[in-house]
Formats: structure tokens, sequence, C-alpha cells
């Protein structure tokens, strides 16, 4: 099972560690730097890392590689999966997963990642489990801490732990009752250079934010349930009954989750919400090139397409960018070479566009590669698979809960090849 | 106020102000001081000095601070074992409490202080918790028995902690047999053959029943379980199916995997025609494709695993390709594990699609990536036929495109290509042969090269193209001298007249100015071929070639079947068996499919064929290694990279005389005037034999094992069979060893023949024996004398011991020998007659004879026939004497001749022997007697021998 935790920052160095079995020296993070450095970038190094007697597998996110350590056969999805959950339950307790937060509640860290794993095996990865055990820190609490001398700590016991429902501890109460669920769906595409649909589909999510008293029994479900090719669920959901009548049945977690994830991936149901003309050219003499984009809408169901962002990376050797955009600003970075535009809101009448000239590096050969662009938007309102809530219901409690759905369409990786 | 504060202090009386602090009386003092060590901790600096201070604040009512106590004793336990003991009493105390979570904490503590004297307290606590009626405790315990395991495995046996194990798989929370299964499953990777998780239909009930209720970990671990265990028959197989596929929707990517694991190796057992095989094959597709749309790491280990499940069963996500197109922003492992699966799932039906997306990845930044979809481009057209031609058209604008590596990968895969569809798309060598300048990675020059070489007679210009190569022949890598060598042979056999110089010149460079013995070997032996008989020589280097097959770097199928049994593990990371690489498993166990039951069909199950599409000829890989006449024909895509240090070969014949001859055959009339030009002798052989060091004359090895046959005289009437090679050349590096026993007045003797076949001087020679029935043994040193020049044979005569140490051999007459000389040590077997041991004074008196035949009892009797033998009894008699087989006695009955004989070998066992010869019947009846009954097989085989010869 898993035998040791690093943490590993940007520049290399080791800012924790943590052993569930014997202490492993941190040298044999040194083949994990040896793997950074042949990859160059921090997103490339290989998640699983082979060393002569162990086995790093580490993920990398908010800046923070967490390179764990195993010896023996463990399924790396297993590792790789409870890694994040090390990452989300950082974000979760200090409000955002990075170095400075870790450092500043190094204990609660620490108390945090013996609770999850008990001789490298999962103990309690639930949030609300840990929650009990360990008590976030807040402003107040730190000062009521400082003041009367009392801890983090949680003087009650998990009880969850010991439930058949372990996502649920008993006793909640609310004064206002509440249930909202968002449905977010992203869109994944390749466009190509004609505007034409390469590959797209649609990762969806329903995420749910329940403050229900006491033990809610909720049965959520949909207009359109067979759009859905492939689900996943909180373990909350009732396989059997979403199995033979398409419904959402639950006993809720207390406070936010994930309810389900989804996937839609036959083709025409995926509607592209803008198109984009683009023009990128460069010339073989004069170390010079042209751009010309333009963005409009095109599927949006009569909803507004806002936070549009076009992203480019540009070839290595394009130094700098002389362009004119008709709406929203736009910057260009000639380290990183990435070419942001911000749009802001697309309407019908006038069409953004952005024109002008790139300057090339003198006497560099003309880029062979195209740029390819990355698209960012969202649409309020709507869920673009077409997906509906229909309706929720509560039982085994008697008072009346505030119910609510958003909707909100966004793009994933939204690509448009040049 | 937050704990970075504990990342500041740094100064020197860092401890001893923490030691203060600890032994505070305030209670908040101590906490903070604690947790300022434990800060330390975490950032590696040793704080165990301060281990005593830290125990004095165990004992404690603060849950908080008696945890980070519990932490800091984990920490370092190891290192302070004494004061480690300390801690016991609190522990014990603790595990009695009446708070089921102090309990679980105190146990779950306790056996993570890896130290030996701890663990024995542990025994006590640990078995009742075992067994504590909440069951919290009881889960954590089940771990607890793991940890106590990897710490001291015989305690754990000893108290019997496995066995409780083993019933907590059978416990009513489904938690605890979770945790039971992580545990189990644990120890049993260190005990492979314990049989520790014994399943058995009632057990895998319970299992599928926790499965639904436990939490995603547990899933994993008994998914992972259950994907061990076999079913009975396909019904069991489809109702297990049939209950973990709910699991396919698990929002943790590793059930998942695991789920799919377990579906992928029971499907193996059900009917396809069934229609439920049919469902689940559809089900099992959408959770893959989601698993691609997770993070960057978790989709590389998911698209491992896919490849692996297309390559078993490529219908489940045949239609599913466009989810493994590439964006830009795809980690780097991410995109080329998609294309190696895109290529894999390329077919007719898809193919435009393909080629499109991978001529899109053909212009994209990453070096890397774009090499491999220029290779892909061409494993399509070989893998799908009706897509050759756009290939080669598509392959031919990226060569226009003229970027230097995206030209030499499209020049190395049309090379495979050309190899596919011979005859076909030569066209476009034109257009190849106009960036030759620009190639400058071995790989694509040795491509090139062989392309230039076997299509010499339509490239007019092949022989300058060729010799451009020639020119830095020495700077050239292995690969593409290997490649110019043949080539150039290839030019020379197809335009003999133009070519000669070029040829004879990079004969010359390989074999006389290169050290690279790979080469050298290559260029003789074509030289000699040339010189011998060009003929054959076209026939060998022009001969037709294999085509290759179309599905390349597909996993073989026994060790595909085992991964897919592996899905999800490291193994499957790796496409590697476990045992390949994981340590600290002692002798995995290797896992199988199970076969297919019911409805008739064999366990060689048909779809294995058909969905990884081997033919019966097992898949060849584009790069064929190994496959000698592949490499002789010029396929040096992996040469053999070693260097071995040459020993100097002291050539001396020109490069002209021995072509000279060769050529008249290739060249007809014209040739005449060139052979005489050339100063070579027609009489290449003679010539060749007669120099000082060369090659080993064609004839010659063959002409001295005839030799040697005669040469062996039948000294004593002793029979000894000719000489036979004991020892080939090729098994020796040019060494040849024939020989024969034989007994020349009462000495055992072996004649050798010792042949030089290689091209250098072979010295110091020695022989030993391995301990054998009879304990043959040399009696004296191998002399050879003076040093085997090449080409030369030399006879020794090496007289044995019987003195030697014994061991029984199979068969009994088998002898294993080791001659060692200044090139290697090398090692054959040869069996001996028997009758090498029958000494001269076996004759037995007649009234002993008679006592001891009685004796013998009559189990110990075989007969033997001896046919078609034409002596009569006194010649027999007489021939068998010589061979040291006495009669002691002759009894005519009738028309029958009883002879009585009796042996002795040297090791003193007797065998006694009735030969019956009737007159005019040519067979013999041979009744042998011995005390040591093996010997009678080798006893007759020695009268068949003799009798014969």
């Amino acid at each position: 099972m898993i035998h040791s935790l690093f943490l590993i920052n940007y520049a290399g160095d080791i800012f924790l560690e943590k052993h569930w079995k014997s202490v492993i020296s941190r040298s044999v993070c040194d083949y994990f730097f040896e793997a950074q450095e042949k990859a160059g970038e921090p997103d490339n190094v290989p998640p699983v890392i082979r060393t002569p007697h162990h086995y790093l597998i580490n993920i990398f996110r908010e800046k923070i590689f967490f390179v764990s350590v195993i010896q023996t056969e463990v399924p790396p999805l297993f590792v790789i999966e409870f890694l994040h959950r090390v990452a989300e339950m950082f974000q979760d307790y200090f409000g955002e997963c990075s170095e400075a937060a870790i450092k500043d509640n190094v204990v609660i860290v620490y108390e945090l990642l013996e609770e999850m794993l008990d001789n490298g095996f999962p103990l309690a990865t639930e949030s609300n489990i840990l929650k009990e055990l360990i008590k976030p820190p807040t402003i107040l609490r730190s000062m009521v801490n400082t003041i009367t001398g009392s801890s983090n700590l949680g003087e009650t016991l998990p009880t969850g732990q010991l439930s058949s429902v372990p996502w649920r501890r008993v006793g909640v109460k609310y004064t206002n009752n509440e249930a909202y669920f968002d449905v977010v769906e992203e869109i994944d595409a390749i466009l190509d250079k004609s505007g034409t649909t390469v590959f797209a589909e649609i990762q969806g999510v329903v995420d749910a934010c329940v403050k229900l008293t006491g033990m809610p029994d909720l049965t959520l479900s949909f207009m359109n349930p067979r759009l859905l090719d492939d689900v996943s669920f909180h373990p909350c959901v009732r396989f059997k009954r979403w199995e033979s009548e398409k419904v959402l049945s639950f006993i809720p977690p207390d406070g936010n989750f994930r309810l389900m994830s989804y996937h839609v991936n036959a083709q025409n149901l995926v509607a592209i919400p803008v198109y984009v003309k683009q023009n990128i050219n460069f010339f073989d003499s004069g170390s010079s090139g042209r751009l010309d984009i333009t963005v409009g809408p095109k599927q949006t169901m009569g909803k507004t397409v806002e936070n549009v962002i076009v992203t480019i990376h540009m070839p290595k050797v394009v130094l700098s960018a002389n362009l004119t955009a008709t709406q929203g600003t736009y910057t260009y970075d000639p380290v990183t070479k990435i070419l942001v535009w911000d749009i802001g809101k697309l309407t019908q009448q006038k069409l953004p566009n952005l024109k002008g000239s790139l300057s090339l590096q003198s006497g560099a050969p003309k880029p062979e590669e195209n740029p390819s662009l990355n698209i960012d938007l969202k649409i309020q309102q709507l869920a673009i698979s077409g997906l509906k809530v229909n309706r929720l219901d509560m039982y085994g409690e008697k008072y009346k809960p505030f119910k609510g759905v958003k909707y909100v369409t966004k793009a994933g990786k939204f690509q448009v090849r040049t | 106020m937050t704990d970075s504060k504990y990342f500041t202090t740094t100064k020197k009386g860092e401890i001893f102000e923490l030691k203060a602090e600890l032994n505070s009386d305030k209670k908040e003092k101590k906490k903070e001081a604690v947790k300022k060590v434990i800060a330390s901790m975490t950032v590696g600096k040793d704080v165990s000095a301060l281990f005593p201070d830290v125990v004095n604040c165990m004992q404690t009512d603060n849950l908080e601070l008696k945890k980070l106590v519990y932490l800091y004793l984990m920490n370092y336990a190891k290192s302070q074992p004494d004061m480690a003991i300390m801690a016991v009493n609190t522990f014990v105390k603790d595990c009695e409490d009446p708070n089921p979570l102090i309990r679980a904490l105190a146990v779950r503590t306790m056996g993570c202080i890896r130290v030996d004297k701890i663990t024995e307290y542990l025994c006590e606590p640990l078995r009742k918790c075992l067994k504590d009626e909440d069951p919290y405790v009881r889960k954590t315990a089940a771990v607890c028995v793991a940890k106590l395991h990897d710490i001291n495995a015989q305690l754990v046996e000893d108290q019997g902690f496995l066995d409780t194990l083993k019933d907590l798989i059978s416990d009513s929370n489904p938690m605890v047999v979770a945790n039971a299964v992580a545990a189990l499953s644990e120890i049993a990777e260190s005990h492979p053959n314990s049989n520790l998780l014994d399943l058995n239909p009632q057990t895998i009930n319970k299992l599928l029943t926790a499965l639904n209720e436990c939490t995603e970990w547990g899933q994993i671990f008994i998914l992972d379980c259950l994907a061990n265990y076999t079913p009975r028959d396909d019904r069991e197989s489809q109702s297990i199916c049939e209950r973990v596929t709910p699991r396919l929707s698990h929002a943790n990517s590793a059930v998942v995997l695991s789920a799919v694991k377990v579906l992928m190796k029971f499907m193996e057992m059900l009917p396809k025609d069934l229609d439920y095989y049919g469902t689940l094959l559809k089900k099992l597709a959408p959770p893959l494709v989601t698993l691609l749309s997770a993070e960057p790491e978790l989709q590389y280990v998911a698209l491992r695993n896919i490849n692996l499940i297309v390559q078993k069963r490529p219908e489940i996500l045949k239609h599913e390709m466009k989810v493994f197109f590439v964006k830009y922003n795809d980690p780097i492992y991410v995109k080329l594990e998609k294309l190696d699966i895109m290529i894999r799932l390329a077919s007719q039906a898809n193919i435009a699609q393909v080629l499109a997306e991978l001529k899109e990845y053909a212009t994209e930044v990453d070096v890397d990536f774009v090499r491999k979809a220029v290779r892909a481009i061409g494993r399509c057209a070989i893998k799908v036929e009706q897509s050759a031609e756009r290939c080669v058209s598509t392959l031919l604008d990226l060569i226009q495109t003229k970027v230097n590596y995206v030209v030499q990968e499209a020049i190395v895969v049309i090379k495979d290509i050309f190899r596919k569809y011979p005859n076909k798309y030569e066209s476009v060598i034109a257009t190849l042969c106009e960036n030759l300048d620009s190639l400058d990675e071995p790989e694509a020059r040795a491509a090139m090269i062989w392309i230039v070489g076997e299509y010499a007679e339509r490239i007019d210009n092949a022989d300058e193209l060729l010799e451009s190569f020639l020119e830095g022949f020495h700077d050239e890598s292995t690969q593409v001298q290997l490649q110019l060598l043949t080539a150039i042979v290839k030019l020379f056999l197809k335009k003999p007249t133009e070519t000669q110089e070029l040829v004879q010149q990079v004969l010359s460079l390989a074999t006389q100015d290169s050290d690279n013995p790979d080469l050298r070997d290559r260029g003789y032996i074509y030289w000699r071929l040339l010189s011998t008989d060009p003929v054959a020589a076209k026939e060998v280097v022009l001969a037709e070639k294999p085509l290759i097959s179309e599905e390349t770097d597909l996993i073989e199928p026994t060790l595909l079947d085992e991964l897919i049994c592996h899905i999800g593990t490291l193994a499957s990371v790796y496409h590697k068996p476990p045992s390949a690489f994981v340590e600290g498993s002692r002798g995995v166990q290797h896992k199988r499919l199970p076969a297919r039951t019911g409805s008739g069909e064999s366990a060689e199950s048909p779809d294995v064929g058909q969905s990884v599409s081997v033919s019966e000829a097992p898949p060849a890989v584009i790069p064929s290694q190994g496959d000698l006449l592949g490499d002789l024909l010029n396929l040096d895509l992996a040469p053999p990279t070693t260097n071995v240090p040459v020993v100097p070969s002291s050539m001396q014949m020109g490069a002209m005389d021995l072509l000279g001859g060769g050529l008249d055959s290739l060249m007809g009339d014209d040739s005449e005037t060139l052979g005489g030009d050339l100063g070579g002798s027609p009489a290449m052989g003679v010539a060749v034999g007669g120099a000082p060091v060369t090659m080993p004359a064609v004839g010659g090895g063959l002409g001295d094992l005839f030799d040697l046959g005669g040469g062996v005289g039948m000294t004593s009437g002793f029979y000894s069979p000719p000489k036979t090679v004991w020892l080939p050349a090729m098994k020796a590096k040019g060494l040849e060893i024939s020989g024969t026993f034989v007994r020349r007045g009462g000495v055992i003797n072996v004649d050798l023949s010792l042949t030089n076949k290689a091209m250098s001087v072979m010295t110091d020679f020695a022989i030993q024996f391995n301990k054998n029935s009879f304990g043959l043994s040399p009696a004296g040193p191998l002399q050879v004398l003076t040093p085997l020049s090449p080409n030369q044979t030399v006879e020794v005569s090496l007289p044995l011991g019987t003195t030697g140490p014994v061991m029984k051999m199979e068969p009994l007459n088998n002898l294993q020998v080791a001659v060692k000389n200044n090139i290697d040590v090398f090692y054959f077997s040869c069996h001996y007659p028997i009758s090498l041991l029958f000494v001269e004074d076996g004759k037995m008196d007649r009234q002993v004879f008679l006592a001891t035949w009685k004796d013998i009892p009559s189990e110990n009797e075989a007969q033997f026939q001896i046919k078609d033998c034409h002596l009569s009894s006194d010649a027999a008699s007489n021939k068998l004497q010589g061979s040291n087989i006495f009669t002691v006695a002759k009894r005519t009955v009738e028309v029958q001749d009883m002879l009585y004989q009796s042996i002795k070998l040297t090791n003193g066992i007797w065998v006694l022997a009735e030969l019956r010869i009737q007159t005019g019947n040519p067979s013999y009846t041979l009744s042998v007697k011995c005390r040591a009954p093996e010997v009678a097989q080798f006893v007759y085989q020695s009268y068949e021998l003799i009798l014969k010869n």
C-alpha cells in the first residue's frame, strides 16, 4: 500500500514528508527530480516512475508535486485517486491548496494525513468525517483557541465512521433547509481549420449543496435521462433505482458534494455554441506574419455567450504582436509565447475581430507548426446537452425545503486548429 | 496565528528550548511544544533527542495532545526502542477504554511502532480487538494484523491471527470484510502459495454483498480479490459479472478499472453467443471512455490499460476512435499513448479520419510526438491495405515540407511499406532520393541505403549514390555500415560490370579496416559467397523476402492474457508480468485467464485468434530481430551494438585474389580477361587453403570428418566406434571436437581430434570431466603441445582412470566434459560404450558362476534379442573375448548353442550373461543377470555393437 508521501514545490524543495510505514529516505525523490528534469514541463512528468526499489506515483496540482512512494504492487489509479483526495482535502480545509497554506497549517495537515491512511490503507477520506475529527481552521476559531487554549481537534468522536451511511453525520440541524443543484456542462471539442467538428463531447456534473435537517431521503429526476451515455455517482446514490427507473435516489451528505458526473458523446447532440474564423499566416520573407480572427455565436439556444477568451500558443519565433481588437483586450506574453484575447460577451450585431501583424525573430525560418486556438466561454442558464431536472422530492422529514437548480455551460478543452 | 512559525525556529538552542517547554507545567505550553516538535519532524529535522520528554506528555486526557504524541512515537520509536517501552502501558490501558474510537486508535498506533519488544505486548490487545463488539475496532484491528505481519511474520502465524483474519471475511460489517480482504491480500503477496485467500462460492457471495456497501477503497480491495477467483462455470461467471457491473458507474476511477479487470477476466468464460456477452461488451465501453476525460495522470494509467484491452477485445472500443484524438495541450505521455491506441483501432471504416488526424499531428511542435505520428502513418499503410496509397501520398506530402526529422521518419516507414507491398509504390523512389543529403540519423540513412540497394536496377545512379555514402564509411554507425555493405553487394549482383570496384572497396573496408566483428563476418560471408559461387550468392542475397506482417508491436498472446488479469496494476502500466519487476513479491503466481466452459467450446477460445488477429505465424514485429535470414537479407534495423574486442586477423590475401575466380560465371565471356587482369587464380579453393591464415576452406571441415574414421586402430580386438563429433565448431567458437573411447592394453583411452575452425590460433587446452557413474577421470593432462593454428587438426589420446568421483548419471553412460582453451570454456556430453569398463580379469570360475546365477534373483534378469547376426557361436565367443566378455561355459542342446559368459566392470560389479545361438537363425537371445540391473541395457548395447562390427 501507500508507503510515504512527499510534497515538493515548484523549486524542487521537499517541504513535507509523511511516512505511513517505515521511514524512507527522502533521497528517493532524486529519481523524481531526474524524471522532472527530463520532462521539462512539469505537466509532462510521467505519473509513474520506476526506481530500483520503489515506485513513485505523482500528481501535479497547484504548483505542488504530490509524490507517493509505493513498494509493492498497488493499483496506480488507487494511489492517484488518493492523492487527488488529499489535494481536495487541503483545498477544502484551507481554502487553497498551496505551499503557504500547507506550511501555515502543518500540524493539521499531519493530523489529516494520519487520519486518511492507516498503514497505507485508506481510513477516512470523506470530508465530513474528517471535519468531525479535525476541525478546519477559521480565523475566529484560531482566535478563540489562542484565548481559551482549546484546540482544533474535535472533542466529539466521529460517529459517521461507524454508521451505515458514512457520508452523513447524525443530528444535523438547520434553521433554513435548502437544497441547491448545479448542472455544469463542459464542451470538449476539436474543430478543424474549416470549422467542421472533428470531435466533440460533453462532460457534465451535478454538484449539490444540501443543507437539510435530519436524515432526508431525496429523489431527483430528469426530463431526459436517456441522454446520458455514462454516469458515475456519489456512493450515496442507489444504483438499482437508477438502473430501473433512471431516477437519482439518495440520502445526501451534508454540505457540498458532487452527486454525479456524466458524459454525452453522441456527436450530433453536441451543439457548438461559437464559430471561429481565423487566418494566421507567416511570410517566407520579412520575418513577419498576419493574424485575423473573428468569433461569432453559433448554436446558443437563444442564450448569450459570455466570458469568451481566445488563447493561442504562438510558435517560438514570434517576438511580438501588433494587433487591434474591435472588442475586448489582448495581451501577448513574449516569454511564454501566449496570446490571450479576452472578448467578454458575444453579441449578434457586432462580431468581435482581432487583426494585425506578428513580428518574428529575424533570420529564423518560418515556423512549421500551426498554432491551435483554445476557446473559453460560459453560457448561463443552459445545459448544452439539453439535460433538464424534472423534480426533486424529499422523504423521511416533514419540513419543506427550499429547492433550486442552476444550469451553466462552459468550454472544457475546446480547441480550434489552424 | 499559523503553524508556519514552527518553521522559523532554526536556532542552535532550539532543542533545549523545546525540552524546557515540554516539561512545562502549563498544559497549553506543552501542547505548543509538541506541535513544534511535530512541525520540525515533518520537514525532516531530527528531533529524536526529545523522545523521553515527548513520551512523558502521553499520559493525558487531552485527545489532541495524545494524538500528537502518538504521531511522534510512530516516527521515532524505531530509533529509541528502549524508551518506546515506556509507552506500552498507556497503550494497553487505552485498548481497554470504553470508547471504541480510543481502543481503535491505541491498537492502530501500537501497530505502527515497529519495535520488536512492543509487538510482543501488542498480541493480547490485538486479539481482543479482532473480536471486539464494535466493527470500527475490528476493522482497525484487521489492518493491524497486516502491520504486525510486516514486522514479524512468524509471530502472526504463531498467534493464529491469520485464521482470525480469514474469519473476518465472513463478518457482518462490510467495512470489516473489506479491510480483512485488504490485509490478507497484502500478507498473501509475501506468501505467494499460502492460499490465504481461499475463495469458494460462499466467500465470493460474502464479498459481493460487502462490495455494495463498503467504501470506495474497500471496493477496490474486494474487486482485486474477486479477480483472483476462477468461477466453476459460465453461469457463476455471469452472475458475478452481473453483480460487479454497477461498479462501472463509480466516481472513483480505480474502482472502475478494477471492475473492468474482473469483467474482462470472467467474460472469457462466457459463451460468445450468449446475449449477456454482447450486453457486457456494450457496457464496458462508456466507462472506459469516461476515464479519458479525467485528469491526465488518470488518463495515462487508463490508456495503458486500454491499450491492453483493445488488443484483447478490439470490438469494445472500435466505434470510439474519436475519443483518442489528441488535444494540443495534452501532456506528452498522454499524446503518445493515444496515438498508439489510434493505430490499434484503425480499420478500413475509420482510416480516413485517422489519416487526417495523423497528418495534423505531423505539424505539431513536439518532436517526439511528430515522429511517432509519421511512423503511425506508415503503420496504417501496412495495417489497412486499402489506405496504403493514401498513406504513401500523405507521407510524400510530409517529405515535401522538408522538415528534417519528418523526412527521416517518413523514409524509415516507406521502407516498411515497400516491404509490405513490393512493386507497387516504387515510383516514389525518385522523390526519396532527392532528400538523400538531409538524412543525418542512422536509422533513416540505413533505410535509404536499403531502398537504393533493393531497387538498384531502377535507380540509374544507384552506384553513385552508394559510393557517396561509402566515402565516410568509418564514421557511420554499425547499422548503416552493415546496410551499406549489403546494398553494395546487391548492386553488384544486379549490375556486376560497373560496380566491380565499388564492391571490392566495401568488402575490404568491412573485412580489413573495421574492428566490428559483425561487420567483418558479414563481409567475409559475402566475399566467400561471391568468390565461390556467385549464382548461389545471387540466390541468397537477392532472395525473395518474406512479407512483413500487418500488426506491429503486438504483445505476445500469453503475456497479454496474463496482463489482462492484472488490469489496473503496475504490471499493466509497464506491460510486463509482475514477476518481471515487482520487488517484494517473492515468486508471484502467474495469473491466467479462465478457460471457457460449457457450450462445447474448446479451451482454446477462438476469439483469441480472431481478436488479436494472429495468424499461425507469430506476429512479426517490424524490426525483426533475431531472424537470421532476415538479418542476412539486410534488415539491420536493430543491430547489436556490442563491440567485442577483436583478435587481430592477419589477412594477407589481397582482395583481388579472393574475388578473381568467382567472377567468371557471373560475368560470362567478358570476364575471363577481367579475371586475369585482377590477377586471381582460377583455382580459388586451393589458393585459399594454402594461405597461412585464412578462413576455413569450405571442404576442409567435412573432409576432416571422413578422415577421422579411418584413423582409428583396432587394438587388441577391442571394438571402438568411429569418432563422432561431440562438440560442433558452431557451439565452441570454432573449436570442433570429435572423439571415441577405446580400451588399449587394459587402459581406457579417449581418442580426441581437435580441429580449429576459427580464424585465430588456439592454445592452452585443458580438459575436465564431471562426476560420472563409473568415476571416469583424465589420468593426465590433455597433451596439445603446439598451438593449434586455424584449420589444423590435432589427434590426442588421453588415458583415463576410473578412480574419480562417482555420481550416477542419466543415462548411466553419460559423460559430461569441459574443454578449455585460450578463448573460452566449452561443455559437451557424450556416451561411452560400457564395454570400455569390462576388465581383463573378468573370467569367472564355473562353480562360482553357477552359484552366482542362482543367487541373483530372477527379477534382475533381462532378456534381449540381437537380430541379424550371422556369426557362429565360436566366432562370436572369440569376438566377445576381445572386448573382455569371457565365455565361462558352452552347452549345446540340439541346434542351439548356449554360451555362459561373465563380465567384470571396473568398479567390481559382475555381469553374468547367457547367449543363445540357434544355427540358421540370425536372431540371438541374450539373458543378462546382474546385481545392478540398470547396467543390463548397456551390456546389451555393447553386445550388439561388438557382434555387428
